[in-house]
């Protein structure tokens, strides 16, 4: 598989690499939405953790990714692209942006779908843990 | 210094030895001759030429000149061996079901596998066995599978993703006495040995075979050209040809000889014949050197496949937590292959190493290293620190690698598979 430069790029120097503690830990932590999405025997699995400040705005996010270099390259960038939005402005990113942004080729989509969904899953455990609806049109998708 | 990137995928296909280049180099030129024109020189040189490598062919695996079909690489003899024996052994016409039963093995190549699946379609009673988990086909395996209509067995020598072996010459032998105790003539046994022949002693008549087919590529010679061994006597084996026209290789199989690239096999089958004992201990050297320091130095880390049973140069090792093409990302500067999906057009795994039972998670996980002629000492050490580099980091990037040493049972986790 030929890569872009931008997926060998964040597969080099991946960004946001680790976690806000064990899997014990953060499920107890309030403040922290986690996201574990895919599976072992597909071959890739993506584990995204948003820490959320009070006001709703994602200070920090880390990834962990067993997968090829495009599910690296899409997690690293999902937690580049996550830090600094509130968790509302973090369900606003698309697939496709990851896609466009990290040149993926057709075959290598379900990466960007997986950190799509890696991201959705975080934000969603964050408000679930703290009782927050979801507001409507994200509930929609 | 190190050329970099190193080639560590000798099962996919090997560099022509310069030897065998130049042997072959007169044939594109002043030797060009059709071995057809039988009343002039140029001619006579090309019928020569394919004589001599037919000699060469046939000395490395124990056979006679005449038993040599020269084919277009393994694909073209696998074909003409499972299509050709199906058709004349056949127990009924075509249309019907009843045709004939046919054993083979689930982690065959796909150019066995595909020519069954057809062959199924066509009315044959294909038994596709299961491996064990080593991967080892066993005599026993097909004697129970065995059955008063089964006209042809065909089970690889070596398999080309783990590079385990299964017990030919044990296969050969039971087809033998089957024969003789059930007073039928009318069963093959066909083995495709592409990764076997050259690297390891031959020997049709002792080892029982009917039809082996094998290619130049793989062996250091070039691609496009290969030959099926179609035994002679005892019994004689027979074939309906799968492509008709010239008459050639004895209506094996029609068209114009490729006289570089059945001179090139020649002269490949030559040297392998005349190496392959030395080159085996020092591969089988470098293979054992590099499993058993990556084992060492890298924890859920295991060969895939028979410990023993194994060719000189291919291995096959699954890194547990680890994705297949993300490593091979990181060792760029090493040509080899995985069983992960995302290297596959068809994003699945490996069914070779599902086929053993192997988890999918560990099929996503392994990497195929194939040495050849040229591998060194130096480039073990190279491929060595490599992986291990490659493997730590991606290591620290996993998440079921933490898991793991949480202790938490990835098994037993409710995923949500995509």
């Amino acid at each position: 598989m030929a890569y872009g430069p931008k997926v060998i790029d964040h597969y080099e120097n991946p960004r946001n690499v680790g976690s806000f503690g064990t899997t014990a830990e953060v499920k107890e932590r309030k403040d922290i939405g986690v996201g574990v999405v895919g599976a072992p025997e597909c071959g890739d699995v993506m584990q995204l953790q948003i820490k959320v400040d009070p006001s709703g705005r994602i200070e920090d996010a880390r990834f962990k990714c067993f997968g090829c270099g495009s599910a690296i390259a899409s997690s690293s960038l999902a937690t580049e692209w996550l830090k600094g939005k509130t968790v509302d402005e973090g369900m606003g990113i698309k697939n496709t942006d990851i896609v466009e942004e990290l040149s993926l080729p057709p075959v290598k989509i379900h990466c960007s779908v997986l950190a799509e969904d890696a991201i959705r899953t975080a934000i969603n455990d964050y408000r679930k843990k703290n009782g927050i609806a979801a507001p409507e049109k994200a509930a929609a998708h | 210094m190190l050329k970099l990137p190193l080639y560590f995928d000798h099962a996919a296909t090997t560099p022509c030895d310069p030897r065998v280049v130049e042997a072959m180099l007169p044939y594109f030129t002043e030797k060009f001759g059709n071995a057809g024109s039988r009343n002039h020189k140029f001619g006579w040189e090309a019928e020569k030429a394919i004589d001599t490598a037919r000699e060469q062919c046939a000395a490395l695996i124990g056979a006679t000149p005449r038993e040599i079909v020269f084919t277009s690489g393994s694909t073209e003899a696998n074909n003409l061996a499972l299509k050709g024996a199906a058709e004349m052994y056949k127990r009924k016409p075509a249309g019907q079901t009843g045709r004939g039963h046919i054993i083979t093995a689930m982690h065959e190549h796909k150019a066995v596998l595909d020519p069954c699946k057809r062959l199924a379609k066509e009315g044959f009673d294909v038994t596709f066995l299961q491996p064990p988990p080593d991967g080892v086909i066993t005599a026993q395996m097909v004697k129970e599978a065995l059955r008063d209509d089964t006209i042809l067995v065909s089970i690889m020598w070596a398999n080309n993703e783990l590079g385990t072996i299964n017990e030919v010459p044990e296969i050969g032998k039971l087809i033998r006495e089957y024969r003789k105790t059930k007073g039928r003539d009318d069963i093959v046994f066909h083995t495709d040995a592409t990764q076997w022949v050259g690297k390891m002693p031959t020997n049709v008549e002792r080892d029982g075979v009917d039809l082996l087919s094998w290619s130049a590529h793989k062996i250091y010679g070039p691609k496009g050209v290969g030959a099926l061994y179609v035994r002679r006597k005892n019994p004689r084996v027979r074939l309906v040809a799968q492509l008709e026209g010239g008459g050639q290789e004895r209506g094996f199989r029609s068209g114009t000889h490729n006289i570089t690239g059945i001179v090139g096999l020649g002269k490949a089958c030559e040297i392998c014949l005349n190496e392959m004992d030395a080159e085996g201990v020092r591969l089988v050297a470098l293979r054992k050197k590099l499993e058993s320091t990556l084992i060492k130095a890298l924890p859920e880390t295991g060969v895939n496949g028979h410990a023993e049973r194994r060719l000189p140069h291919i291995t096959n090792i699954s890194f547990g937590y680890v994705e297949g093409e993300g490593m091979m990302m990181a060792i760029k500067d090493i040509a080899c292959s995985s069983g992960s999906a995302c290297t596959s057009a068809s994003l699945e795994p490996s069914y070779v190493l599902k086929s053993l039972g192997v988890g999918d998670e560990m099929a996503h996980s392994s990497l195929r290293l194939s040495m050849g002629r040229w591998t060194t000492d130096e480039q073990i050490d190279f491929v060595i620190a490599s992986i291990t580099k490659a493997v730590e980091k991606l290591r620290k990037l996993s998440p079921l690698w933490d898991m793991h040493l949480e202790g938490i049972d990835i098994s037993k986790i409710e995923w949500q598979a995509h």
